[in-house]
């Protein structure tokens, strides 16, 4: 940790005063932040919460200077949220945001999935939790879709043994590692329900809403502009109304739906300037149009 | 005798801090680190047990230092040593090796010297913990001592 500059020295006179300003400037947690809020569309609730987070992850750093009690606080989070609503995104955000806030000591993110910490025989599961508890040690485990863990249906499932040792070192190593759960919301509920324990531990519950129709759109143009596309004012207007019908057809997920839309608008733009005269411009290049879009099923498909 | 194997065996034991810091130091150049533990500390036997698999994929101390807890738990009165395996081509070796825990009483060796044809001398370097079978070399065994 960085030495504190004259700034944030104590005025043990005037009662002792830490300058917050100063500690935020030497921790560097706009930075992400502000990163967080322009990458990411949407998700007030979210940001919000993040916000919150950094603020109190500085102050509990102002009180250790000063020599308050500052036990490690508890950051273990559970994202719910329907599909493509962005828990993974954050998370990996998170990673890093917890590492320049000093919480996490190497600010990498081990994702896995129930595969990836139960067995398959006995004796099989403890090994494996350990070893990828082991690997997310000073950084963050995600653990995606985190209810399969627990099958009620079957008592001798392993899962259940992964549970007990993610508890134990969520409680023990809290300053070695942060776990963050997440999945859908109704499928979230029943497995804390199930596991009490699991909630008891969990700080933060961080409920991701889905994304307004306006969000989408802004989603769209940040994906084509992360790959260089960019959308036709017609093309813009065909997006507005796939978007509407999409999300009235089943299988709608949020931002991957769009990501999987704007792929194979991709795959027709490409169609169509083979097809075309052969020669094509960086401008054509570039340019989705109305009729790439227009061409999906989701407009034929009757809205049921 | 204090066996002296591996590096920093001639400073004084290593604390679970500094241990720490070496460890980090081998992550940092991606070496896997891994835990063994014998009772049988003479300098040619170079194969010990393993305390689990080589740890790939490691980024932070914390998880080697749960596992050297757990070996000296298991082995109170063992040699365990912590050894960071370099993979890179060219290199393919142990880069470094130092012990974390040591018996509380070390006996030492003993120097066997055979006379042998025309009066030459075979020599034999033989620990004294090894005359006991192995679990009962050092010390009462584990349930005893506690």
């Amino acid at each position: 940790m960085s030495v504190p500059g004259p700034a944030a020295a104590f005025d043990a006179a005037a009662g002792e005063v830490v300058d917050l300003k100063a500690l935020q400037a030497e921790t560097d947690i706009a930075a992400p932040i502000a990163e967080l809020e322009r990458d990411l569309v949407g998700l007030a609730p979210v940001k919000q919460r993040i916000r919150e987070i950094a603020a109190f992850l500085l102050v509990a750093r102002a009180r250790e200077q000063i020599g308050l009690a500052a036990g490690p606080p508890t950051l273990h989070m559970a994202f719910t949220g329907n599909p493509g609503t962005g828990k993974t995104s954050v998370a990996l955000r998170m990673a890093g945001i917890l590492h320049r806030l000093g919480y996490v000591r190497k600010g990498h993110l081990v994702s896995v999935t129930r595969d990836d910490l139960v067995g398959q025989y006995i004796g099989h599961t403890a090994p494996k939790t350990k070893e990828v508890l082991k690997r997310a040690m000073g950084g963050v485990l995600f653990i995606d879709e985190a209810y399969y863990l627990h099958r009620p249906e079957n008592e001798k499932d392993y899962g259940q043994e992964a549970i007990e040792i993610l508890l134990q070192v969520m409680e023990n190593q809290r300053e070695d590692l942060v776990v963050i759960l997440a999945g859908y919301r109704n499928r979230m509920e029943s497995f804390f329900a199930s596991n009490p324990g699991f909630r008891s531990r969990i700080a933060h519950h961080i409920d991701f809403p889905d994304y307004s129709d306006d969000e989408l759109l802004a989603i769209t143009e940040t994906l084509a502009a992360q790959s260089e596309y960019r959308l036709s004012p017609a093309a813009r207007e065909a997006m507005i109304d796939y978007i509407a019908r999409r999300r009235r057809q089943p299988g709608f997920a949020n931002a991957r739906s769009i990501r999987n839309a704007l792929d194979r608008a991709r795959l027709r733009q490409a169609m169509r300037l083979c097809a075309g005269s052969g020669v094509a411009s960086r401008e054509a290049l570039q340019t989705i149009e109305a009729e790439d879009i227009r061409a999906s099923r989701v407009f034929t498909t009757a809205i049921a | 005798m204090r066996v002296t194997q591996g590096a920093f065996s001639f400073l004084p034991d290593l604390t679970d801090r500094q241990i720490s810091a070496q460890v980090e130091y081998c992550l940092r150049r991606e070496w896997a680190v891994s835990i063994e533990f014998t009772d049988d500390p003479h300098p040619r036997n170079t194969y010990w047990e393993m305390w689990g698999m080589p740890m790939f994929d490691l980024h932070d101390a914390a998880g080697v230092m749960a596992e050297v807890r757990a070996c000296r738990d298991a082995n109170p009165q063992a040699y365990v040593r912590v050894n960071a395996f370099d993979s890179t081509r060219g290199w393919e070796t142990v880069r470094l090796s130092f012990l974390v825990q040591r018996p509380a009483d070390e006996p030492g060796f003993r120097l066997d010297r055979t006379e042998a044809q025309g009066r030459t001398i075979r020599y034999a370097v033989r620990a004294y913990s090894v005359d006991q079978p192995s679990g009962r070399r050092y010390g009462p065994a584990r349930a005893e001592r506690r």
